[in-house]
């Protein structure tokens, strides 16, 4: 079977066949068609790589203001000329006769010697018929003609220097032609076949965010390795975020060019007596100063999501758990495409049987395999609240480099034993976006938060 | 994290027996990160509870212990000199009541070796010094000073030429005018009388924490150093003392004792603590099964010094390692001694069941069902901007809630309403073909008690024919198939959509949140957004969530 054309296409391949060469005017004049019909068929065509488009400009002339005058009522020479025809006028009567024109009309009928001027009286000599230059104004009229059709070239120049006479336009045009003849099949026995091989509109697919489903994943694999989500708050007092975590209050990081201290929000109700006065203790103790309950109450936006769960910890103590809490963490950074000031971590802990340094660092090369990522080693590292302390380095192919990803380690005694957690706890944690930039290969961490409609449309659902 | 740059050919010379080659790989397994490499120079970030390693000295040790060409403690060998003392006057007890100080004589200080000394003493005052408010070095020229030296206090006309000036200034000059007295100057409060520290013939040493004199500059040919630190506790001020020490006594000098006295100060003692570390805890910890012996030998790489007594291991820290708290600190040293490269990742089976949480289920679900909507899912940052969240679309800042010193103006205030940052998306994109349709779940906040955190849904629509019965339409369609929840739409008003095609969402007869046209100002002349643009956004807390 061949090829299946639409209506409209039909008719223009049926004009093309016999006259190749057409501008779209021409094709829609002969056809019927509308210019938005013809626009459409052509392009048809041209994707089927069935026609050809010749772009070329053309030069247009009309007639301007004093052109259009003259059409109407005569060139001002022959205006002039007209008023002598019976007998001879005087200067001033012609002047307020033609007014405007009486300059231009005197000047030509003088050089042409059409007129004769004695002192203040002016009388015809001769007249011409049709000039060359009315020939042309005639041509024109009221048209638009392309400037091929008028010969005298001269003329034409002459003319052009009188103002507003004569004036052109260029058009750019295009005119069509089928690359070689087309039959059409007129098989009536196939009534409703269509053009399968036109080209259609695109249809952009809803989806969840690249983020969104990054998240999904690495929470889907934490959950198949044993582990339970919780949730906690984005707002913390300093408390859980630092104090619990043995951090001092005096540690740069808690300073606020590191840290969102909200502004004039205090929490009143931050733990238990025991818990603060253990924390409290430790402090004094570890770090030699004097712990400050008012430093506690200050509410941040947390800095990570542990402080999720050391307080899940400090609130249930459990003998065995695996738990993790995923969400948006906040440090006071200048955003650049490496740095947002709000990303996503998650962190999880692991407390009872095979709780050792090893088992930890087992859990994240499960959790790198699953996430496609196979080349892992770890270095030591420093975090105030782990000992010891890794971090995991993941090679990357295309960045021909070794990415920092997780941390990781075993929670000091100084942050689990005031909370009355005797067993230890090892814990690990690290930001999703630096995973997520890997599995998309941006650059630019902002791109996540920009909400790009033709990144989001373009990225791939099913990678 | 600071920064300390190493030259290799220096400080391969100064680990010995060892190459390049091995040099580079071992740098990580001290903690070290590689933050850049050149042809003859590296730049490491080193942790901050490691200012040992703030000059190439302190981390040419840590790669002898770990490459095995010399291992154990570093001991620190102080001579007893009488001749150097500096007296305390009580008067510092209320402004920096601790100085302490050492001796370091007969070494030579070339331009590198300044330079190492320079960026430590920048680093332990920005690191363990905090600013210098906890514990500031000063590091003179000993031959240029006449002791005893006595720490005082002065008023702030006291006069003196200072390190890199060339005349007489007062106290309240060099803290009007000078940089370091604008940086540190807060450090000493409005007290009329600040710390000073005199030598015997009267001439100013030193005005800690701001700056030394001029007379006792160090140049590449001094000889013989006099280190003081003062601070506001005696243990902090001789743990950075024990840190520039160490570091001294490594780059070639002999220590030499200062005697302190007077207004609870004493001379430092340097005393080494020794920390008992149970067999079983380092390798219940690590998951090793390594012996005593063993043990011991992974700690002398360490640099510490350590003796096996049955399942005990006797550990030796010096005093620059105040890092080291207990025990659990010491099972790190084990580890690194051991290698984190030979620790094999261990993957046992879990004993629990793991469990996703409902709520973020629930929002999982809603996703998936704005999604078969044709919504595209959008995600911004819940700290936005006064301009996006309040004044673009026109509403009432009057309860906003504000981050204290954000370094990016684009991220000041916690979100109170997600719409905003939709609207704003929309106004990214109004070269993208239309229809533009798109929702976001999240967290939004309200004072109380202390923060109200709520989980909201938004969603807009904007395409020419965009109008209140499409969504109106959309939203009952995802209460009901996402919930089972019926809702109705009262007629109401609100600052950023249309007056007379607004309303609010009532569920139960109670209001959970708004929808409607966006209004033709803010769309067109706030967001610049040509074509009509529907949207609501409504409260889930309370009404799905508890």
């Amino acid at each position: 079977m061949s090829q299946v054309f639409h209506e409209i296409e039909k008719k223009i391949i049926r004009l093309l066949n016999d006259n190749p060469k057409l501008t779209p005017e021409k094709i829609g004049a002969t056809t019927g068609l509308t210019p938005d019909q013809v626009r459409r068929g052509i392009e048809w065509l041209k994707l089927k790589n069935l026609a050809n488009i010749e772009e070329s400009k053309q030069v247009y002339l009309r007639l301007g203001e004093n052109g259009l005058e003259a059409n109407a009522k005569g060139l001002p020479e022959r205006q002039l000329l007209n008023l002598l025809k019976e007998e001879p006028k005087k200067l001033n009567e012609l002047k307020k006769e033609l007014q405007s024109i009486f300059d231009p009309a005197i000047g030509i009928a003088r050089k042409n010697n059409w007129v004769e001027t004695d002192g203040e009286n002016v009388s015809l000599k001769s007249a011409p018929s049709e000039t060359s230059e009315e020939k042309i104004i005639k041509k024109i009229g009221t048209n638009k003609i392309l400037i091929d059709e008028i010969e005298d070239k001269n003329t034409l120049e002459s003319l052009k220097k009188r103002p507003n006479f004569i004036i052109e336009e260029i058009e750019k045009s295009q005119k069509i032609s089928l690359i070689e003849k087309i039959e059409i099949s007129e098989d009536v026995s196939i009534k409703k076949a269509i053009d399968v091989e036109a080209a259609v509109p695109q249809v952009f697919v809803a989806k969840t965010h690249p983020l969104k489903d990054t998240i999904n994943e690495i929470r889907e694999i934490f959950v198949t390795l044993g582990f339970s989500e919780i949730l906690g708050t984005l707002t913390q007092p300093s408390f859980w975020n630092f104090d619990a975590l043995f951090t001092p209050q005096d540690h740069p990081a808690r300073e606020m060019q590191d840290t969102f201290y909200l502004d004039g929000i205090i929490s009143k109700k931050i733990a238990t007596p025991k818990q603060i006065q253990q924390v409290s203790k430790t402090h004094k103790n570890g770090w030699r100063y004097l712990w400050s309950i008012d430093e506690a109450r200050k509410m941040v936006l947390r800095t990570h999501t542990t402080c999720v769960t050391i307080k899940y910890l400090a609130d249930h103590k459990p003998d065995e758990a695996r738990v993790f809490s995923l969400g948006r963490v906040f440090r006071n950074e200048k955003v650049s495409y490496k740095h947002l000031v709000e990303f996503n971590q998650i962190e999880g802990i692991v407390i009872g049987k095979n709780t050792t340094l090893r088992d930890l660092m087992g859990i994240q090369r499960e959790f790198y395999k699953r996430m496609g990522l196979t080349k892992v080693k770890f270095w030591p590292t420093f975090f105030p609240y782990t000992e010891p302390s890794l971090q995991s380095m993941v090679y990357n192919e295309r960045l021909d480099k070794w990415v920092e990803l997780f941390g990781m380690g075993i929670f000091r005694p100084e942050v689990t034993k005031p909370l009355g957690i005797t067993k230890p706890v090892l814990a690990w944690g690290g930001g999703i976006e630096r995973i997520a930039m890997l599995k998309y290969g941006l650059d630019d961490v902002r791109e996540f938060y920009n909400n790009n409609l033709k990144w989001l449309r373009s990225i791939s659902k099913c990678q | 994290m600071p920064v300390v740059e190493l030259e290799l050919p220096r400080l391969q010379k100064l680990v010995g027996k060892t190459n390049r080659k091995k040099i580079m790989e071992t740098l990580p397994f001290l903690g070290l990160d590689i933050e850049s490499e050149g042809n003859d120079i590296v730049r490491v970030e080193y942790s901050p509870n490691r200012p040992d390693y703030s000059t190439d000295f302190g981390i040419a040790l840590g790669l002898q212990g770990l490459l095995g060409t010399k291992k154990g403690i570093q001991k620190l060998k102080i001579k007893k000199a009488g001749s150097f003392q500096i007296k305390v006057d009580s008067s510092v007890s209320k402004v920096r009541p601790f100085v302490t100080g050492i001796v370091a004589r007969n070494g030579k200080i070339d331009d590198k070796v300044l330079r190492q000394i320079i960026v430590m003493q920048e680093d332990l005052h920005f690191g363990i010094g905090r600013h210098r408010k906890k514990s500031s070095i000063g590091i003179h020229d000993l031959d240029t000073i006449s002791f005893p030296l006595s720490y005082t206090t002065t008023t702030r006309n006291h006069k003196f030429i200072t390190l890199n000036s060339t005349k007489e200034n007062s106290i309240s000059e060099i803290l009007k005018n000078s940089q370091v007295g604008q940086d540190y100057g807060h450090i000493l409060g409005n007290s009329p009388k600040v710390p000073i520290i005199l030598d015997s013939t009267g001439n100013t040493v030193s005005f800690p924490p701001i700056i030394n004199s001029l007379m006792t500059t160090v140049t590449t040919k001094t000889k013989n150093l006099f280190v003081e630190v003062t601070g506001t506790d005696k243990i902090d001020v001789e743990d950075m003392l024990s840190v520039v020490a160490m570091i001294l006594q490594s780059a070639g000098f002999e220590l030499c004792t200062v005697n302190i006295s007077g207004a609870k100060n004493s001379t430092p003692q340097f005393k080494d603590r020794k920390i008992i570390l149970n067999e079983n805890l380092a390798n219940s910890m690590l998951g090793l099964n390594l012996s005593p012996a063993k043990i011991v030998s992974t700690l002398k790489k360490c640099r510490l010094e350590a003796t096996a007594k049955n399942k005990n291991i006797v550990c030796t820290v010096p005093r620059y390692r105040f890092d080291i708290f207990g025990t659990m600190d010491l099972v790190e040293e084990v580890a690194l001694g051991y290698g984190i490269e030979n620790l094999t990742p261990n993957l046992s089976p879990p004993q629990t069941l793991g469990q996703k949480n409902h709520e973020f289920e629930t929002l999982n679900s809603l996703s998936h069902t704005m999604v078969g909507l044709g919504y595209m899912e959008a995600l911004n940052s819940s700290l936005t901007s006064k301009r996006i969240l309040y004044d673009l679309t026109n509403r009432d800042s009057s309860n906003m809630m504000s981050v204290m010193d954000s370094k990016s103006q684009e991220h000041t205030i916690l979100r109170d309403f997600i719409l905003a940052g939709l609207i704003n998306n929309l106004s990214s994109n109004i070269h993208e073909p239309y229809p533009q349709k798109m929702f976001e779940t999240g967290t939004v906040f309200s004072k109380g008690n202390p923060v109200n955190e709520e989980i909201h849904l938004a969603c807009v629509n904007a395409h020419n024919d965009a109008n209140f019965s499409e969504i109106k339409s959309i939203m009952q369609s995802t209460l009901k198939t996402g919930f089972n929840i019926e809702c109705n739409t009262k007629t109401s008003s609100h600052p950023t959509f249309a007056e007379g095609s607004t309303a609010e969402i009532i569920v139960n007869e109670k209001p959970y949140g708004i929808i409607g046209e966006i209004d033709s100002k803010v769309k067109e002349e706030n967001f610049k957004i040509r074509v009509p643009v529907v949207g609501f956004e409504i409260k889930l807390s309370g009404l799905i969530f508890d």
